[in-house]
């Protein structure tokens, strides 16, 4: 046969794309739910994670019952949406990733650049909220997302009771560099973040619905020690990955300030200074 | 030279003609995957697969390529088998392949596969070719799973993410963990000391200085 003309080069090419792109898109196909399945356990043991009560010898699914997740109306007067179905969601098939990308279901980013080179956001997303034994509430977990160098970043933050504390961050899904903006991923460099304050305690003290206090937590240039001004405010950022670090400084100030979660955490501070007085002794323990 | 039976063709490439001991191929992903056992494992099994299905595919259509696309054509059915390993692992091993990250992608770029494929696969049937494919994969893996289980042990204190020896595990019996070896430099020191055994029993190795 002869093997060197342009027409059997041709008829070759021709036929190796089609049999190879039939092979990758059947795949893609067939595996598609199964792949949907893994991605939703995954962030199920992501918010587990960050919540600070995953076992790895237990099922994700069976672990994942004690938390509850709710609405939230994003700046919302009343963020937290008791009954879906009158907005038209239903909670277990909404995915505030999609509704960022539609027109109708997201609003424009405002400050206009306060969430970098994101324009828009969704107007809800689902927060997850963990209780005590005693049904008061222990943390709230928040979607969060960002640009750092090269791609978006996607995960959640553990947000304690008291509206202020940090417990935890992870992420889930992102694309930077390994080594040096993945160090996002770094267990030690995660651990960190718990125990800071997201908000300066004046800030909190003078906070109203009218009156969202703006995140001062921050990614920080160089060690933060205890005698570090504001230390309870500053993480210690990523050496090698200075555009990684200031977009989460960026991005986790945004989604807990006014436009974001800041009437939500207001709304749960609120609540938690309505519930004290009962629960008084609990609390003393934790402060203790 | 005679021709190769079945036996050699896989045996071969895992000690004689190691494709990294020997050849020094596939280097990069050595390194990055290493750090642990298990990851090691699951880019053993997906090079092995790549590489001898690779082989058996080019050889099955080697009488038909033209010589003028055949790195394309060989490029193009590497990456099509990358991409099935790397969905299946998406939908099956998510945890593995979260870690693995764009290693399993760069499979691709693997010269293994590759060099496979241009040197043995285009002259010799297709069964044949499958089985250097997987013993070039074995060769591969031997290595990978040699170091990964120096660095996993050395480096944590652990074997497949279980502590070992004693409930507490290594590191509580005082064993102090050697960071180092979680670092990609000594997965190089690694590689050479098992090149530098090879080559003390195998002296036909040594390349004239």
């Amino acid at each position: 046969m002869q093997t060197e003309s342009n027409k059997q080069t041709l008829i070759v090419a021709t036929c190796l794309c089609l049999v190879c792109s039939v092979m990758v898109s059947t795949a893609a196909v067939v595996l598609r739910p199964a792949q949907q399945i893994q991605k939703m356990l995954d962030i199920q043991k992501n918010i587990l994670k960050v919540a600070g009560i995953y076992d790895k010898t237990l099922k994700v699914d069976s672990q994942f019952k004690v938390v509850e997740p709710v609405l939230i109306e994003l700046a919302g007067k009343r963020p937290r949406i008791t009954d879906p179905s009158e907005e038209g969601i239903n909670l277990k098939t909404y995915d505030p990733r999609k509704a960022a990308k539609k027109e109708h279901d997201s609003v424009e980013v405002n400050p206009p650049g306060s969430l970098p080179q994101i324009a828009r956001r969704e107007i809800y997303t689902i927060a997850y909220e963990i209780r005590k034994v005693d049904g008061n509430l222990d943390q709230v977990i928040l979607p969060i997302y960002g640009k750092g160098l090269w791609s978006t970043l996607y995960g959640f933050i553990a947000v304690d009771a008291d509206g202020q504390t940090i417990r935890g961050i992870t992420f889930y899904e992102h694309g930077e560099t390994p080594g040096l903006g993945g160090e996002v991923d770094n267990p030690v460099w995660k651990a960190v973040w718990t125990g800071k304050s997201a908000f300066a305690a004046s800030d909190i003290a003078a906070a109203s619905f009218d009156h969202l206090p703006t995140p001062t937590v921050k990614v920080a240039k160089g060690e933060v020690t205890a005698n570090t001004p504001q230390a309870e405010f500053k993480v210690d950022g990523l050496s090698g990955a200075t555009i990684t670090s200031n977009g989460v400084t960026s991005f986790v100030r945004y989604w807990l300030g006014p436009d974001a979660f800041g009437s939500y955490l207001q709304q749960i501070r609120s609540e938690q200074a309505e519930s004290t007085p009962t629960s008084a002794v609990a609390e003393g323990e934790n402060n203790g | 030279m005679a021709e190769p039976t079945t036996k050699d063709v896989l045996f071969d490439p895992v000690v004689k003609s190691n494709p990294i001991a020997l050849q020094i191929l596939g280097i990069c992903s050595a390194l990055a995957v290493t750090t642990k056992l298990e990851t090691a494992l699951a880019m053993s099994v997906a090079v092995v697969l790549v590489t001898g299905l690779a082989s058996a595919s080019v050889s099955l259509i080697r009488n038909y390529i033209p010589n003028s696309i055949r790195i394309i054509v060989q490029m193009t059915i590497i990456a099509m088998l990358v991409i099935l390993v790397d969905q299946f692992l998406k939908a099956y091993f998510y945890g593995i392949s979260k870690q693995m990250s764009v290693f399993v992608g760069l499979i691709i770029t693997n010269c293994i596969v590759m060099g496979r494929a241009e040197a043995f696969a285009m002259k010799n049937s297709p069964s044949m070719s499958f089985f250097d494919g997987v013993g070039n994969g074995l060769g591969y893996s031997f290595i990978l799973i040699v170091v990964a289980t120096f660095r996993e042990l050395l480096g944590k204190g652990e074997l497949l993410g279980n502590k070992i020896l004693g409930p507490e595990g290594l590191v509580a019996e005082g064993y102090v963990s050697n960071g180092l070896m979680l670092l990609p430099p000594s997965a190089f020191f690694l590689i050479g000391l098992i090149i530098w055994a090879i080559r003390t029993f195998n002296k036909d190795q040594v390349e004239a200085a």
